[in-house]
C-alpha cells in the first residue's frame, strides 16, 4: 500500500506533542528519582528509559503505517496468541520477587500481560462492532464478552499480577458499558457483583487481604503497605504549592519512598514540583484523554470508535488507580503510572496503543 | 467492510455515551485535584514538617529462633547474643584515620573495610554497613571504650544460633545456612529476608517455619544524620516454636563416644512406639561452623572428605547386613516349613555349589548343628543350605516383610532404601539371570543385599514387640508456652505376619546369641538384664582374599569387614532396641557388641 498523502495532512500532531511533553517530564522526573543511586545503577535506569521511549515512539509511528482495519481482521488471532503467551509465561516464565510475569525471547524480556491489555481492547471492539443495534442489549447477551475478558484475567491473576488483572477488568467493563448494556441491565449486573464480593474476598491470598485491610487502617501494618502509603503522602504533601525544587526532594533522596521510580513516580514529581507540577501533569493527561474521546467521536466506524475508547480507558484507569494509590485514596496495588513510570513493557505497549489511536485519528476522513 | 459505517441511531447513542464519559472523566480529575489540594495546600505545612524533622526509617527486628531440647527438657540448641560491627558511611569524618584506628585497635584490614564500604555507601549513605560479624568480647570492650574516637562506628547485638554441645546429634539437628535466591520466593520462607540463616537439613530444616517465628520491626524516627530519636511504632517479633526431641541426651552421648575415631552409625529406638532415642553418625560435624562462617577451603574440605561427615549414616548409609540377615532367612525357613527345628546338619566348614566352595566363618566347621545353635553360633553352612532350598525370591519376600530394603519412612527424610535383590531385579538391572551361588551368599547377607541401620533396628524391634513395624520419629512435641502444635503419636506402618511359635523360636535363638556359652554376642551381656541380639560381619572383600594376608591386622583398614550388632532388652518386655554398625570394625561380636553393652548400661543405669 502506498502511503496516501492525505494521511500526512491528517497526521495528529496534537497527540504526538502531548506524548512528547509527558515523556520529557517523565524522563526528567526519573533522573531525579534515581539521582541518589546514580552510582549504583541509577544512571542505567535513566538511560534505559530514554531508550525505551525512543523505541516506543518508533512503535507508535509503525502502528500508523497500515489501515487499522487490518487489526480488526487480526483481532481474534491476536487474542488466541496472547492467551498462548500467557499460558507459556505460567509454565516457563521468569520469576521475580515471587511472581511469574516475564517471558524471555532472544535476550529480551517482556511482560505478556501488558500486551494482553491492548489485545483485549481489539478483541472486544471486534466482537461488539460485529453485533448490531446497541443500547437494547440484555444481560444474557453479555456472557460471551465476559468470557473473553475472564480467560486472560484468570491467567494473569495466576501469575500473580493482581494490578494488571484489575486494569483488564475495568477497561473491559468500560467498553461493555460504552457499547452494549442499557442502564437497567447494568444495575442487574452490579447487584450480583456486590453479592459476590465476600467470595472474592475469601479467594484472595492472605497478603492481598492484608493490603486492603492495611489501606482501611494503615496503623495495622506499620512496616509494610501502611508505611508506603504514609511515606508517599508525606512526600506529596510536603511539596506544598511550588514544590521543593528539582533534585531537592528529601523523601526521594533519602529513599523513604518505596519503588520511587516505578509505582511512586508521581509522588516524586509532586514532592519536587508541588501542587503546580502535579496538577500540570494531570492536565496533560486530561488533554490526552479528552483528545482520545474526540478521536472516538469522529471515527467513521464502530470498530475504530470502540478501540479508541478502549485505549483511552487503559490510560485513564491506570492513571487514576496509580494517583489514587500514591495519594492514599486506594490500597497499594502495584500499578505503574502509565507513560510515566519506569518500565519497558508497559511503556512500549502503551505507545503501541497510542499508535493505534493515531491511526484511527488519521483515517477519520477516509472513505472506505 | 461488514461492520463499518454507522446507522444514525447508533451514532446518536454513541455520541451521547461519549458525552457522559467525558463528564465522568472531568469528575474524576476534579476529585484527584481536590485530593492534591487537600494534601499539598491544606495539610501541606504539617507534611512538610514531617518530611524535614521526622525522618522515619524501618528497622528490622528478627525473631528469636525456637530452642531445641532433648526428651527430658535438657537444652541442646539455644541462641546467644552476637556483636556485629557496623559503619554508617554518612557519619565518617575522616575515613583514612578511621581505618587506621580500627586496624590498630582490633586488627581490621583497611582494604577489606574499604571494599565493604565502597559497594553500599553510595546507595544509602545513612544505612549501616556490616563490617565484621561476631566481634569477640575483648574486641567489643576495646571498640566500646574508644567509640567517641570512632565517628561512624556502631555495634549492634543480634541473636545467633548456638549449638551448646557442638557436634552433638548434628546429623539429626541439622545446620543453618544463608537463604538462597530460589528459596526466597517460596511460601515456606515468606517471613525470611535476604541474608537470613535458615535450616538447611535435619530438624532445623524440616521445622524451619515453626522454629523461625515471625519477624517484627519498628518505625524509627531518625534525624538528618541518621541518629535514632524515638520509636514511632513497633511490631514485636514473635519467637519461634520450641522443639522437643525424642532423643535421650545421655544415651546419645554414650553412642557418640563409642563412635569416636571410628566411622559408623548407631540407632536406638523405643521398640514399642518407634521413638528414636539416639541417632549417631560418625564422623560428625559441628553445626556452629556454619554459623560463624567457614572459609572456602574449610567448606571444600568437608565436602570433599571421603569420610563424608555430612552423611547421616543411620538412614542413608547402605551396608551389606552380613549374618544379621540370617534372622530373615531363618524366619522364611520356619514359615515356609522348610526347616525342622530339630533336624541337624553337619557343618564341615565348607559348602559346595557347582564347582565353587563356600566357606563357613569357622574354618573347621561347627560339626552337628540344628536350627537354634545355627543361629546362636551363626553357622554359615546351615544357612547356605537353607538359603539354597528357599531360593532368592522367597528370602526376598520375608526380608521385605521385616522392613529390609525399603524406606522406614523416617520422619526427617533423606533416607536411602537399601536393596533386597530378586530374580526379576537381577535380570532387569544386569541383564543376566540369577545364579544359585548368589542365593547362597545372599543367605548370609552378602551378594547384593544392602540395608540401613534404621531398617535393622526396626526389624529387631518388630520381632520382639509382637510384629509391629513403626515409623521412626524424632519429634516429641513442638510448641511454646504450653501450647502444642505437634505431639508425637506412634504410627504403625507394617506388620510381620508370622506364626507366634516361629517368632518364639527366633527370639529364643537371639537370646542365645548373647547368653549362651558359644553365642557370638556374649560381649553384650549385661548383669540383671535379658539382652537378645544378633551379630553380623559384613565382608568388604571375600574370605579367600582376606586369607592372603598373614594376620588380620595386616589387612588395610578399607578392606576390613563391617561389624554389625542388633540388640534389644529386656527381651520379655522390650524398651530399648539398638542397631550398631562400625565400618571396617571387624567382627560384629568384638567390634560392635561391646558398644551395645555400654548403651544398655547407660539406659538402664546398670
Amino acid at each position: 500500500m502506498l502511503f496516501d498523502r492525505r494521511l500526512l495532512q491528517h497526521f495528529d500532531w496534537i497527540l504526538l506533542v502531548l506524548l512528547i511533553v509527558i515523556a520529557t517530564i517523565s524522563v526528567v522526573n526519573l533522573y531525579s528519582a534515581t539521582y541518589a543511586i546514580k552510582d549504583a545503577g541509577g544512571s542505567q535506569i535513566f538511560a534505559r528509559q530514554i531508550y525505551w521511549f525512543l523505541i516506543g515512539f518508533a512503535v507508535l509511528l509503525l502502528m500508523t503505517t497500515f489501515d487499522y482495519h487490518l487489526l480488526e481482521r487480526l483481532a481474534y488471532s491476536a487474542y488466541v496468541v496472547s492467551l498462548a503467551l500467557l499460558v507459556t509465561v505460567l509454565l516457563v516464565g521468569k520469576v521475580t520477587s515471587g511472581s511469574q510475569r516475564w517471558l524471555s525471547l532472544g535476550g529480551i524480556s517482556f511482560q505478556v500481560s501488558e500486551i494482553a491489555k491492548i489485545v483485549i481492547v481489539l478483541t472486544l471492539a471486534k466482537y461488539f462492532s460485529e453485533r448490531g443495534a446497541d443500547a437494547e442489549a440484555r444481560l444474557r447477551d453479555l456472557w460471551q464478552p465476559l468470557l473473553l475478558m475472564a480467560i486472560p484475567c484468570i491467567l494473569i491473576v495466576k501469575e500473580p499480577d493482581l494490578g494488571t488483572a484489575l486494569v483488564l477488568v475495568v477497561v473491559s467493563f468500560t467498553i461493555i458499558l460504552f457499547t452494549k448494556v442499557n442502564w437497567k441491565s447494568l444495575l442487574i449486573l452490579a447487584l450480583p457483583s456486590l453479592a459476590a464480593a465476600p467470595f472474592i474476598w475469601f479467594s484472595l491470598k492472605a497478603y492481598q487481604q492484608r493490603r486492603i485491610l492495611t489501606f482501611l487502617r494503615p496503623e495495622m501494618d506499620p512496616l509494610g503497605a501502611g508505611y508506603h502509603i504514609n511515606q508517599s503522602k508525606i512526600a506529596i504533601g510536603s511539596g506544598l504549592f511550588w514544590g521543593k525544587g528539582f533534585l531537592k526532594g528529601t523523601q526521594t533522596r533519602l529513599h523513604f519512598l518505596p519503588e520511587q521510580h516505578t509505582d511512586f513516580a508521581f509522588s516524586v514529581l509532586a514532592e519536587e514540583w508541588g501542587f503546580v507540577g502535579a496538577v500540570f501533569l494531570l492536565l496533560l493527561y486530561l488533554l490526552l484523554i479528552l483528545w482520545g474521546i474526540a478521536i472516538a467521536t469522529s471515527s467513521k466506524d464502530r470498530f475504530g470508535s470502540i478501540v479508541a475508547v478502549g485505549v483511552v480507558a487503559i490510560v485513564f484507569w491506570q492513571l487514576v488507580i496509580n494517583v489514587c494509590m500514591a495519594t492514599g485514596l486506594l490500597p497499594v496495588v502495584g500499578i505503574p503510572l502509565v507513560l510515566f513510570s519506569y518500565g519497558g513493557s508497559s511503556l512500549i505497549s502503551t505507545m503501541a496503543g497510542m499508535g493505534i489511536l493515531m491511526n484511527i485519528s488519521m483515517r477519520r476522513f477516509m472513505f472506505q | 467492510m461488514r461492520s463499518s459505517g454507522f446507522d444514525p441511531v447508533s451514532v446518536e447513542v454513541f455520541n451521547r455515551r461519549l458525552r457522559i464519559l467525558t463528564l465522568c472523566v472531568f469528575a474524576v480529575f476534579a476529585v484527584l485535584v481536590l485530593r492534591l489540594w487537600f494534601l499539598q495546600i491544606l495539610n501541606g505545612p504539617s507534611y512538610r514538617v514531617q518530611s524535614e524533622n521526622n525522618r522515619i526509617q524501618l528497622q528490622d527486628i528478627p525473631p528469636f529462633r525456637g530452642m531445641i531440647f532433648d526428651r527430658r527438657g535438657e537444652l541442646l540448641v539455644d541462641n546467644r547474643p552476637s556483636y556485629n560491627l557496623y559503619i554508617i558511611p554518612e557519619q565518617i569524618q575522616d575515613q583514612k584515620q578511621l581505618l587506621k584506628s580500627l586496624n590498630l585497635l582490633i586488627g581490621l584490614e583497611p582494604q577489606s573495610v574499604r571494599d565493604k564500604l565502597g559497594k553500599e555507601s553510595h546507595k544509602y549513605p545513612f544505612k549501616p554497613v556490616l563490617i565484621k560479624k561476631n566481634v569477640s568480647r575483648n574486641e567489643l570492650a576495646i571498640v566500646e571504650t574508644n567509640l567517641f574516637n570512632l565517628p561512624g562506628v556502631m555495634v549492634q547485638v543480634k541473636p545467633q544460633r548456638y549449638y551448646i554441645f557442638g557436634s552433638f546429634a548434628s546429623h539429626l539437628i541439622g545446620y543453618l545456612g544463608e537463604i538462597s535466591e530460589h528459596q526466597l520466593g517460596k511460601e515456606k520462607y515468606k517471613d525470611n529476608r535476604p541474608g537470613d540463616l535458615i535450616g538447611k537439613s535435619g530438624v532445623e530444616g524440616e521445622w524451619q517455619r515453626s522454629l523461625h517465628g515471625f519477624r517484627g520491626g519498628a518505625q524509627v524516627e531518625v534525624d538528618a544524620a541518621g541518629r535514632k530519636l524515638r520509636v514511632v511504632s513497633r511490631k514485636r517479633p514473635l519467637p519461634g516454636m520450641n522443639v522437643w526431641l525424642t532423643i535421650d541426651k545421655d544415651l546419645q552421648i554414650t553412642a557418640e563416644n563409642a563412635l569416636k575415631g571410628k566411622k559408623g552409625a548407631i540407632v536406638a529406638m523405643n521398640p514399642k512406639d518407634g521413638e528414636i532415642l539416639a541417632l549417631a553418625s560418625s564422623p560428625a560435624y559441628d553445626p556452629n561452623w556454619f554459623i560463624v562462617g567457614m572459609d572456602r577451603t574449610q567448606w571444600a574440605e568437608i565436602m570433599r572428605s571421603k569420610d563424608s561427615p555430612l552423611q547421616n549414616r543411620p538412614i542413608s548409609g547402605q551396608y551389606p547386613p552380613g549374618s544379621v540377615f540370617k534372622i530373615a532367612v531363618a524366619l522364611a525357613g520356619l514359615e515356609e516349613g522348610v526347616v525342622d527345628p530339630e533336624e541337624e546338619i553337619f557343618c564341615t566348614g565348607q559348602f559346595r555349589v557347582g564347582n565353587h566352595t563356600y566357606r563357613c566363618w569357622k574354618k573347621y566347621g561347627h560339626g552337628k548343628v540344628a536350627f537354634h545353635r545355627a543361629l546362636v553360633e551363626s553357622c554359615d553352612v546351615y544357612f547356605y543350605k537353607l538359603g539354597k532350598q528357599l531360593g532368592v525370591d522367597t528370602i526376598a519376600r520375608y526380608a521385605r516383610m521385616l522392613g529390609l530394603g525399603k524406606r522406614a519412612e523416617f520422619e526427617l527424610g533423606s533416607e536411602k532404601a537399601g536393596l533386597i535383590p530378586t530374580r526379576r531385579w537381577k535380570l532387569k538391572r544386569w541383564g543376566v539371570p540369577w545364579q544359585t551361588g548368589e542365593t547362597v551368599s545372599m543367605a548370609i547377607g552378602q551378594s547384593f543385599v544392602l540395608v540401613t541401620p534404621m531398617q535393622m533396628v526396626r526389624m529387631i524391634s518388630g520381632i520382639f514387640n509382637g510384629g509391629h513395624l513403626y515409623q521412626p520419629k524424632v519429634i516429641k512435641w513442638v510448641g511454646k508456652d504450653g501450647n502444642k502444635i505437634y505431639q508425637f503419636t506412634p504410627t504403625l506402618m507394617d506388620r510381620i505376619n508370622a506364626k507366634p511359635e516361629n517368632m518364639e523360636l527366633i527370639k529364643d535363638a537371639l537370646l542365645g546369641v548373647v547368653n549362651e556359652r558359644r553365642g557370638t554376642g556374649g560381649r553384650a551381656r549385661v548383669k540383671g538384664l535379658t539382652v537378645a541380639g544378633k551379630t553380623g560381619t559384613a565382608q568388604v572383600i571375600t574370605l579367600e582374599k582376606e586369607e592372603e594376608f598373614e594376620q588380620k591386622s595386616d589387612i588395610p583398614v578399607e578392606f576390613r569387614d563391617h561389624a554389625w550388632f542388633v540388640a534389644i532388652a529386656p527381651a520379655e518386655d522390650p524398651s530399648l532396641a539398638l542397631a550398631i554398625l562400625i565400618e571396617h570394625g571387624g567382627h560384629g561380636g568384638s567390634g560392635a557388641a561391646p558398644i551395645a553393652k555400654e548403651m544398655f548400661k547407660t539406659y538402664f543405669k546398670k
